[in-house]
């Protein structure tokens, strides 16, 4: 599927369309959820609902960010022989810094994300991002491939969380002010007043179908792109 | 620089190095986030208890720190001791408050509950628990006041028939897809009274109360 991907996008090598190639991948073609199928764990654990899925999609871009950007500043330093006990205690560091400092300066920020960022260590995205690329890329590229991957990781969380909040109890982004302070009180919407909900969509099977119809949709879009540029690529040569 | 490294980063001295020199550091490094967050997140866990003891017992009620007495009790029916403080008003004993564990469905429930002398609730929270986001949390204050149907209740007014979940005969609503957590609250909140009936029947602990205990006056 990525050649597909690649074939429609322009193979020149600036740094721009690096950057560019960086945020397609991370908020679609190689979405750290529905394209590289990883973190899985938190994405099904914690999104019963939009403003959890946002938490959780937050913390982990946070993280990603700083993890990406020390492991990419030392990637010559790191051998690869060692590298896997190195990124792991270097990352599990990182998490537990963040966790210490934002109990003991954001107190209220960490009651309501203390959970995920907790969670945040068996995100197996993290070390993903940082193994294939922060320690073979220059620090630039490695925090912007954290702020797509990231913010395509969120998406899907949000995405997720929605579908089975709305579904599960009737509500959209409820306790959103929360996590993002009062001043996001008008988020929180009531979608289906007087619902009784559909306990299916809160539990565990409710996420996996949630994230099986998202991961469909993505391949039934993706697979139409491919072949309406098989279809321009075969007129062009046809015209010629 | 890079080209002296790559002269060194494939021997056995080089990985042994790297992996203890970085062992080293992040130890450092969580020694020292350590020591610089520890009082201030101390700090805030005494703030969340006194927090949390206003959402059960207004503030104004007692002019003493329960926090600096506490007293453990064994219950043969929970795993953990329950922690017993009081609040008192000019050495008046205003209400025993109570911080208990039962388990729950996801998890522990930790709970904390105030008891007027005469042994009536005067308010229950859930401070933290494990259960299923969406549906058993509506335990916390924050998103039903269900947990509040307990007040006024006593050992004297509700049966012990009554202190449980209406499916299983008793007083208290459940939720709907959820019967095992406000099970497990109801079963904390009536272990509760139990343990403070006891406690005050075996007298009241000899910390800041007169001789004649308050309960004596009710």
């Amino acid at each position: 599927m990525t050649e597909f991907c690649h074939s429609d996008t322009p193979s020149t090598t600036s740094s721009g369309s690096a950057y560019a190639r960086i945020f397609r991948d991370g908020l679609w073609d190689n979405n750290v959820a529905m394209g590289q199928m990883l973190a899985l764990c938190p994405l099904l654990a914690v999104t019963t609902s939009a403003t959890n899925g946002l938490g959780m999609g937050l913390a982990t871009l946070a993280v990603l960010i700083m993890t990406n950007g020390i492991i990419s500043a030392v990637r010559n330093i790191i051998s690869p022989q060692v590298r896997i006990p190195v990124l792991i205690v270097l990352i599990a560091t990182v998490v537990t810094l963040v966790d210490m400092t934002i109990n003991a300066f954001l107190h209220d920020l960490y009651k309501v994300l203390g959970l995920f960022i907790a969670l945040i260590v068996t995100n197996c995205a993290i070390f993903g991002r940082a193994e294939s690329f922060a320690s073979k890329n220059p620090v630039p590229l490695a925090i912007a491939d954290a702020i797509a991957m990231g913010a395509g990781f969120t998406w899907v969380l949000v995405v997720v969380g929605g579908i089975r909040e709305v579904i599960g109890s009737g509500t959209l982004f409820a306790n959103a002010s929360l996590l993002l302070g009062s001043g996001f009180a008008w988020l929180e919407t009531t979608v289906i007043p007087h619902y009784s909900g559909v306990l299916l969509a809160i539990l565990p099977p409710g996420a996996f179908m949630a994230l099986g119809f998202l991961i469909a949709g993505k391949r039934l879009i993706d697979r139409r792109r491919a072949h309406r540029a098989q279809q321009k690529a075969m007129q062009a040569v046809l015209a010629s | 620089m890079s080209f002296q490294l790559s002269a060194y980063r494939d021997r056995l001295s080089y990985q042994i190095l790297l992996l203890g020199g970085a062992c080293a550091l992040v130890s450092l490094l969580l020694v020292a986030g350590n020591e610089l967050t520890l009082p201030r997140i101390g700090d805030h866990l005494v703030a969340d208890k006194l927090a949390m003891l206003a959402q059960v017992l207004p503030a104004s009620a007692y002019n003493n720190n329960p926090l600096e007495h506490s007293e453990e009790q064994a219950s043969p029916q929970l795993a953990e001791p329950v922690v017993l403080m009081q609040a008192t008003r000019d050495e008046q004993l205003q209400a025993n408050i109570l911080q208990l564990i039962v388990p729950g469905w996801g998890g522990p429930l930790n709970m904390i509950m105030a008891v007027n002398p005469a042994g009536e609730v005067l308010g229950v929270r859930v401070i933290s628990h494990k259960e299923t986001p969406g549906l058993a949390d509506k335990i916390e204050r924050a998103k039903s006041d269900w947990i509040t149907g307990f007040e006024g209740h006593s050992l004297a007014n509700t049966s012990a028939q009554q202190w449980k979940v209406k499916k299983d005969g008793g007083e208290f609503d459940q939720f709907t897809g959820a019967t095992i957590t406000p099970r497990a609250v109801v079963r904390g909140v009536h272990e509760g009274l139990l343990i403070q009936q006891q406690w005050q029947q075996k007298g009241q602990p000899s910390t800041s109360q007169p001789p004649t205990g308050a309960s004596s006056h009710d």
